[in-house]
């Protein structure tokens, strides 16, 4: 596509794979591991943080040339609290049930470590355009990673997807049948093992990634 | 009393930031390569919740919930934290230059650590439970508490999973597994450890 030059596609899809903020530049783990117990929470976490971060990157970038170097961060700190009170509200106000369950993990985008990560290494350096779509490549990658996990937890720890059964009612022990959920699959511990997986996975696939 | 010693002894095990919560994780993985640097990061984490989690209390109770203005508590926890953690570094610069030797680096990585400003959060929360609940935050000993408990297990945290690496440098781990992705699962052993304190009540 002749609007989408080389280093454009770099920007926008570099994340998804090669640069991914969570499992190559170890960013923002602490929301990805906690919130992916099921797949809907997660779901929703990724969208939440990809329009912030887009967001973020967008305003940062606007005012990049305006803002003093000595008080930057606490500059973007506030950009960003103001986008996660809005986004926050929205989600009590529209989807109470996923609010609740996220619980402090939509105040701690405020500290997700990939905000801050790709305001001061991208947005402050680049134009506005450039910096959306930097934002945007960042948030998928991103959610990715917690809709991958979020589907292995909550197949094998509850045998749905989304809230369905996927396993069918009749498999259980319980009715007869020869199948146990993995409870072990609803301990936070699952998910350190699981994201230590994926790692394990993508550099053995990905030779470059040092 | 009681309630306050029982919070603090939960929030060390049961409760802890790190394998319960993941907070914090960030800087968890990044530093903790080995003993010496990380109980420094450790302790500083510790200091800082100890000074931010009382204050942001009390303007919680005593400013926000009086005027309705809970949904501006993002922003003013998170100014309080970057600014407190700016006034900590000038005054132990000033006062204690040995102090601020070992502990200085870490404390600008503090401000945007989730620990403290998770901390912060689940104090929020917290606040709102039934006072006999083990894990109610009803006055200002009980924050103390809570901010000592949650900083010291996070660095019991850092310093037994720095020095697990330490040990773990003569290992033969398989080459795409090396580093990150080992660290990772030896964080997930090490919750599943804690796991059995779960039910811990004083």
């Amino acid at each position: 596509m002749a609007f989408l030059s080389q280093k454009t596609k770099e920007v926008l899809f570099g994340p998804l794979n090669i640069n991914n903020p969570v499992v190559v530049q170890v960013l923002g783990i602490c929301s990805a591991l906690a919130v992916t117990v099921q797949l809907k929470p997660a779901l929703v976490m990724g969208i939440a943080v990809t329009i912030i971060v887009a967001m973020a990157n967008v305003i940062i970038s606007l005012i990049r040339n305006t803002i003093p170097m000595r008080i930057r961060i606490i500059v973007q700190l506030v950009v960003v609290a103001a986008l996660v009170t809005l986004v926050s509200e929205v989600l009590k106000a529209f989807a109470y049930d996923v609010a609740m369950q996220l619980s402090v993990y939509i105040g701690l985008i405020i500290t997700n470590c990939i905000l801050m990560g790709r305001l001061e290494a991208f947005a402050m350096t680049n134009k506005v355009w450039d910096s959306f779509l930097d934002g945007l490549g960042n948030g998928f990658g991103y959610a990715i990673i917690l809709v991958m996990v979020a589907f292995v937890r909550e197949l094998f720890g509850a045998g749905t997807l989304l809230g369905f059964r996927v396993i069918p009612e009749s498999w259980y022990v319980a009715n007869g049948g020869f199948y146990e959920n993995c409870g072990m699959m609803m301990m936070p511990a699952m998910a350190l093992i699981i994201v230590g997986g994926i790692i394990w996975a993508h550099r053995g696939l990905n030779k470059e990634v040092k | 009393m009681e309630h306050a010693i029982s919070l603090f002894v939960r929030s060390i095990f049961a409760d802890n930031m790190i394998f319960a919560y993941f907070l914090g994780m960030c800087s968890y993985l990044a530093v903790s390569k080995n003993v010496k640097t990380s109980a420094g990061l450790g302790v500083a984490v510790t200091f800082v919740l100890l000074i931010t989690l009382p204050v942001n209390y009390l303007l919680q109770v005593h400013v926000l919930n009086p005027l309705g203005l809970g949904y501006l508590s993002f922003i003013l926890f998170i100014a309080v934290i970057a600014a407190i953690v700016q006034l900590v570094e000038m005054i132990v610069e000033k006062f204690s230059p040995s102090l601020y030797a070992s502990l200085g680096i870490f404390l600008p990585l503090i401000a945007v650590n989730c620990a403290i400003m998770g901390g912060a959060l689940f104090m929020q929360q917290r606040i709102l439970l039934e006072p006999e609940n083990v894990k109610a935050i009803a006055n200002l000993g009980d924050a103390f508490a809570y901010a000592a408990g949650s900083g010291i297990g996070w660095l019991m945290a850092i310093v037994c999973l720095a020095g697990i690496r330490e040990k773990m440098e003569y290992n033969d781990v398989p080459k795409p597994l090396q580093g990150l992705g080992i660290t990772f699962i030896v964080v997930g052993l090490m919750a599943m450890a804690f796991m059995c304190f779960s039910g811990l009540n004083i």
